[in-house]
């Protein structure tokens, strides 16, 4: 195949659970291919990345119209906890990975993961506040230097 | 489905070269598979790639990539050190099953 993707740079900016899986699918999917693939996380996508939270992260039901429920049903509390609960189940039947699991899975499959410098500014983070496998904090112009030759997707 | 002569056998495959029936396989078969994809087999190799199938034969579907970096004894870094171009795949095509259609 002539135009085959060689290679693809994802970038990862928000922390909500459905927010996430969608890039870590793809991230891995490329990696099953074959396909060079390095993930950016910027704003609460570094979520993702840090292992204080990344077992924590929940589906937005509040302001979240794929979900079909009333806003205020979906401002009880607890109801974040259990849609997330229920898709998270759904999840491990598929053997889709829990977030922290799929991240150590992404890293160990030769994807690159890195971090936004503006946001980790931002947030006052450090690179040890993220997990071990994480490659470097860049800033955009790095990112697109190393993007540079292959797609970029935006989740 | 087209029929493919691999190691002097005629056999049945798809577009991408997977087998469409995996009782025409044998090891011969695997090996000149993964010789056209630039693979020499080791041990490693026949351990991800027999279980790929067994699970296949087993269970009428391949596993992800996630059980073979669990259970087949083979862990997700080797697997990708074994097989660069996409160790899943490759996997099920050396070890004669269809190609596996999860994301995952």
């Amino acid at each position: 195949m002539a135009d085959a993707i060689e290679k693809v740079s994802i970038i990862i900016s928000k922390g909500s659970f459905e927010g996430v899986y969608p890039g870590l699918i793809l991230a891995n999917g490329a990696r099953m291919e074959g396909i060079e693939c390095n993930v950016f996380f910027t704003f609460f996508g570094m979520d993702v990345i840090n292992p204080k939270k990344n077992p924590y992260l929940k589906v937005a039901t509040v302001g979240n119209p794929g979900l079909h429920l009333p806003t205020l049903v979906g401002a009880l509390p607890g109801m974040s906890a259990m849609v997330t609960h229920q898709m998270a189940k759904k999840m491990e039947e598929l053997d889709l990975p829990p977030i922290p699991e799929f991240v150590q899975l992404l890293a160990d499959s030769g994807a690159n993961l890195y971090a936004c410098k503006a946001s980790v500014d931002m947030f006052e983070l450090k690179k040890e506040d993220f997990i071990g496998d994480l490659k470097d904090i860049i800033t955009v112009g790095e990112f697109y230097a190393m993007a540079a030759g292959g797609q970029i997707i935006f989740t | 489905m087209s029929t493919a002569a691999i190691a002097g056998v005629d056999v049945d495959v798809d577009a991408e070269g997977f087998l469409q029936k995996p009782e025409q396989w044998t090891e011969a078969i695997g090996l000149e598979i993964a010789a056209a994809h630039g693979i020499t087999m080791t041990d490693r190799h026949w351990l991800v790639s027999k279980f790929m199938r067994q699970r296949y034969l087993d269970t009428g579907t391949a596993p992800t990539i996630r059980t073979l970096g669990k259970e087949s004894g083979v862990e997700i870094k080797e697997l990708y050190q074994l097989f660069p171009k996409g160790p899943a795949k490759l996997a099920a095509k050396i070890g004669g099953i269809p190609k596996p259609k999860g994301c995952i």
